[in-house]
């Protein structure tokens, strides 16, 4: 009970000041029949801290951790080398166990990191502003095409194959009740390679239609031009929702703000958050100005205090279910504050120069990759254009190829039967990632392996 | 009396004494001793400096189809001192738990143990990915099976789904699968109950999910009005959500009853959890009926709150409803653990709720927690969750004004008569406690109450930390009375900035920083609320 301060006298002593004589009298509005007593069920009492580290490292021990093998696993979670000092920075108490802003004057700390995180997301992107994080880039893209329903005034939006598949059920198990209609496309290898899956998008945009969503670079690694796209969108007053799982890629490739997008949402967790299993990750959230007060979640705006000095408070907050109840833009209340500060520091130490190198790096790395294993016999690499991620089709089942790698200690990407079970066409393909933190003996490592497993 | 920091907290007393340099004394600097100014990093980096060592990239020609950026992004960039500097900087303009009681009430600021931190950043669970192989990450599965079970045993539910990433998400999660089981039987129903007293996101979640949301009063004393509830029960409500303890701090002690009636007429039983924390180890809310129920992880098993996030929002599944639960979830088969990733023939689950499988980073912590308390160690926490908040409303029942009478649960709730014809406002008490070095609770909520205050001291508060609180507010409530007026107008006096405006905060939304010299930099206002 290391946790726990009171000695049993100081318990005695504040019951006598109450002014009762056993802890249950305070718990008298519980039905007495519902109040326990004895052990709970099959639970352990408490155990010393060496105990819990010894039981909780164990676990632990039963993973293969990323950095341990060749490691060439994407498809919308990361693996990038996050400086010391920025999980060092969070870790300090203040920022820690510190709770939302809710009184500016002594969370000016949190308040001024949100700010500059909402200006990095906005630049990142191309857009005008961004909310103070979500809870991850799946749940932030539903929000999106439910924001662009109420921006519209209509509830059909169109969904690129190309989006992760999972963001495409969360939005599917929301839309059920919300009465949306999505329109999904039936994904291929190909998806969102130039005549692909978005001249038949071009074709479906009508005045019918709220939104077009589209991942870039998509589940496949495919990067296109949405120009045009965004061009017929607004022809028809639809807004074209982006979605960038690698945010990375942003450090090299033209901002979705460029090309025309109306909406950007996006996983952070690439920059400064590690994989931790799928969560907690980040959600950003950026769109146009004028759309501003349609936006879920939460933001952080500058203003002065008495003294006429700068400060910053959560703001606009009349969108919020806190004021708004059932009218609220969203009922999302946490923001993932403390994953937006690792975002946030570590894009600091990037600068426009670092976070240029390190795109540069990854494009690089993953383009010798690409060209490494096209020389595997039985790999096609399907990819004309991609950032740090690309598919492979291989000559064999692709599940059982990328487990056998698995069996000699290479995570080689993900076999699109994990995704998309029911899409047999898919089967024979893996998406792979590469990252600075994948070598070129990691790389030499996975084509032996596949020439090995193909050949046999 | 003076505060630990060195502050008068007797009404009689100046608040800046003799030679006081708070006031009128300007340094060179805009620096304040330990308290330092700090710039945005857009004022300190500059676009060609960088705090990490990325190697040069090899030389291949480039298949971005096109598709490279031109123009600069206009990120600044800090060398690594600069960065260590600008953010410890920030950080001590926060408070903190680690620094002093936080009495947020219905936001639970507990101790967070480091261990659990050391627990999460372990790289068999920090550094592995979601869909690696099953078989290269079975102990990470074991953990969320583990945490599964310690939160069925101790809400005494069959099921529980562990993907909501938040305790609102988790409000939506019990809602859809409410929703996706009255489909099911065929039977549409329009109206979702809340209780008027209940949290901002009861109603937003249910008018999210399609509902209409019709309030239900409360009584004098701080309970759901049970007769006005059975009045209103019919064939057209899908649920009730109820939050127990409620945003009172109180017990509601019709629960079984309100079920009873809940269920006579094929509606559901939603529970919000939030304040789970007060009861846990001594009641299971499977036994008063419930069907769903959201738990927030960092409230009751104490996974740090970091400024707004991340949170982890679990749900319990009645029998009645476990079959409509989200994916994915954990299987144990003989001695593995398996993802059930997607939906096979004939599945009940209303789909998925987030990409992955929930916030894996929360569960170690929680895992951590739950192991170290035990369940001999969490009754216990729940116990002095109460005794503490009792212990508070017993000595300040004389100088504030408690709300309701009897005891409360782990939240002491005052309403505002205490300052009756003072000129003193909830606010203005609220930005004096900041002045004696604590954060202040939570004010005007619940809105039942004119006036609120919500005290929640935890668990985690020694007695003699407790008295000196005891002692701060006693002395700021008598000094209202007394007509120390600007004491709490003016207040705070010592916090890095003084009050700020929140309206020109909205009025004219500056929401990303632009630089001066940039063409257009005159930041255009949105239009005006």
């Amino acid at each position: 009970m290391r946790y726990l301060p009171h000695m049993d006298a100081d318990r005695r002593a504040m019951l006598a000041d109450i002014g009762v004589e056993h802890i249950d009298e305070l718990f008298r509005d519980v039905p007495a029949s519902a109040l326990l007593k004895g052990p709970i069920g099959t639970l352990p009492n408490h155990a010393t801290e060496l105990e819990v580290e010894r039981t909780l490292v164990r676990l632990a021990g039963r993973n293969t951790p990323a950095s341990a093998v060749p490691f060439f696993i994407g498809c919308g979670a990361y693996k990038h080398h996050v400086p010391a000092s920025v999980d060092h920075l969070i870790q300090r108490g203040e920022f820690l166990t510190s709770y939302t802003p809710y009184q500016p004057e002594i969370a000016q700390g949190t308040l001024q990191y949100l700010f500059e995180f909402q200006t990095q997301v906005a630049r990142l992107t191309g857009m005008d502003v961004a909310n103070a994080s979500m809870y991850d880039g799946s749940t932030a893209t539903t929000e999106a095409i439910f924001m662009a329903r109420r921006i519209t005034r209509r509830k059909k939006a169109l969904i690129s194959a190309g989006v992760h598949p999972h963001y495409v059920d969360v939005a599917k198990a929301l839309a059920k009740v919300t009465g949306d209609e999505l329109v999904v496309g039936t994904p291929e290898l190909t998806t969102g390679k130039p005549g692909g899956d978005y001249e038949a998008l071009l074709g479906q945009i009508d005045k019918t239609v709220s939104c077009v969503v589209v991942q870039n670079p998509n589940l496949f690694g495919h990067v296109a031009d949405l120009t045009e796209l965004a061009e017929a969108c607004h022809a028809n007053g639809a807004l074209l929702v982006v979605v960038v799982t690698e945010v990375v890629s942003l450090g090299l490739m033209k901002s979705p703000g460029e090309m025309g997008a109306d909406i950007v949402v996006g996983e952070g967790q690439s920059i400064g958050n590690g994989l931790n299993f799928g969560g907690p990750y980040l959600g950003l959230f950026a769109c146009r100005e004028k759309f501003v007060r349609q936006m879920p979640g939460r933001l952080c705006g500058e203003t002065v205090d008495a003294d006429g000095r700068r400060g910053y408070v959560l703001t606009l907050s009349t969108r919020e279910q806190h004021i708004r109840r059932e009218k609220a833009t969203s009922n999302i209340c946490t923001n993932s504050g403390l994953c937006a500060l690792a975002f946030t520091i570590h894009l600091s130490l990037l600068g426009e120069a670092g976070l240029r190198q390190l795109a540069e790096f990854n494009h690089a790395r993953a383009v010798q990759a690409a060209e490494r294993l096209a020389k595997v016999p039985g790999v096609e690499v399907l990819n004309d254009a991609f950032f740090n991620e690309f598919t492979i089709r291989l000559s064999k089942p692709s599940r059982d190829v990328v487990r056998e790698l698995g069996h000699r200690d290479i995570l080689a990407g993900v076999a699109l039967s994990r995704l998309y079970p029911t899409e047999t066409a898919l089967h024979d393909g893996v998406v792979l990632a590469v990252t600075e933190t994948v070598t070129e003996s990691d790389i030499e490592a996975l084509a032996k392996g596949l020439e090995e497993v193909l050949s046999c | 009396m003076l505060n630990r920091q060195g502050r008068p907290t007797g009404p009689g007393e100046t608040l800046g004494g003799e030679g006081s340099s708070a006031e009128g004394f300007a340094t060179f600097t805009g620096h304040k001793g330990l308290e330092l100014n700090e710039p945005l990093i857009f004022e300190i980096g500059r676009g060609d400096r960088t705090g990490v060592d990325v190697p040069e990239a090899p030389k291949v020609a480039s298949r971005l189809g096109g598709l490279e950026r031109k123009d600069p992004i206009g990120l600044p960039g800090l060398s690594e001192p600069e960065a260590v500097r600008h953010y410890t900087r920030l950080s001590r303009k926060n408070y903190a738990i680690d620094m002093g009681l936080f009495p947020l009430g219905s936001c639970t600021m507990k101790h967070n143990p480091r261990l659990n931190e050391k627990m999460a950043r372990l790289p068999g669970f920090a550094d592995i990915h979601p869909l690696q192989p099953q078989d290269t990450v079975q102990g990470a599965l074991e953990l969320i099976d583990t945490v599964a079970h310690w939160l069925m045993e101790l809400t005494g539910m069959p099921a529980v789904a562990m993907s909501p990433k938040a305790g609102a998400h988790g409000e939506l999660c019990g809602l859809l699968a409410i929703r996706a089981a009255l489909e099911a039987r065929g039977d549409a129903r329009e109206v979702v109950l809340v209780p008027e007293s209940a949290h901002g996101t009861n109603p937003a979640t249910a008018a999210f999910c399609g509902y209409r949301v019709e309030e239900i009063p409360a009584t004098a004393n701080g309970r759901v009005d049970f007769e006005a509830l059975k009045a209103r029960l019919g064939p057209d409500v899908a649920a009730i959500m109820l939050t127990n303890p409620n945003t009172c701090g109180l017990f509601e002690p019709d629960i079984i009853r309100i079920a009873e009636a809940v269920h006579a007429v094929g509606a559901f039983f939603y529970c919000d959890g939030a304040n789970f924390n007060a009861i846990v180890g001594k009641v299971r809310p499977g036994d008063l009926g419930i069907d769903a129920m959201h738990i927030n992880l960092h409230k009751t098993f104490s996974t740090p709150h970091g400024g707004g996030g991340p949170g982890s929002g679990p749900v319990v599944f009645s029998e009645a409803l476990a079959p409509f639960a989200p994916l994915p979830y954990v299987k144990k088969t003989d001695e593995r653990f398996e993802l059930v990733e997607h939906l096979a023939e004939g599945d009940k689950s209303f789909g998925r709720m987030v990409a992955f499988h929930g916030q894996m980073g929360m569960f170690v912590r929680a895992a951590s927690y739950m192991m170290s308390h035990g369940a001999d160690g969490l009754r216990q926490a729940a116990e002095d969750a109460v005794l503490n908040a009792n212990y508070i409303m017993a000595k300040l029942k004389d100088v504030m004004t408690p709300a309701f009478e009897g005891p409360c649960m782990h939240e002491a709730l005052f309403d505002d008569r205490f300052l009756k014809d003072t000129g003193v406002t909830t606010l203005d008490f609220a930005k004096a406690m900041i002045d004696e070095g604590y954060h202040p609770m939570t004010m005007y909520f619940p809105l039942v109450v004119h006036g609120a205050m919500l005290i929640e001291p935890t668990e985690t508060e020694s007695r003699a930390s407790l008295d000196e609180f005891i002692g701060a507010l006693g002395a700021l409530a008598q000094a209202a009375k007394a007509g120390d007026k600007e004491r709490f107008t003016a207040a705070p006096h010592f916090a890095p900035v003084k009050r700020l405006d929140e309206t020109r905060a909205a009025r004219q939304p500056v929401l990303t920083y632009k630089t001066p010299a940039e063409p257009g930099s005159v930041t255009t206002p949105v239009a005006a609320e």
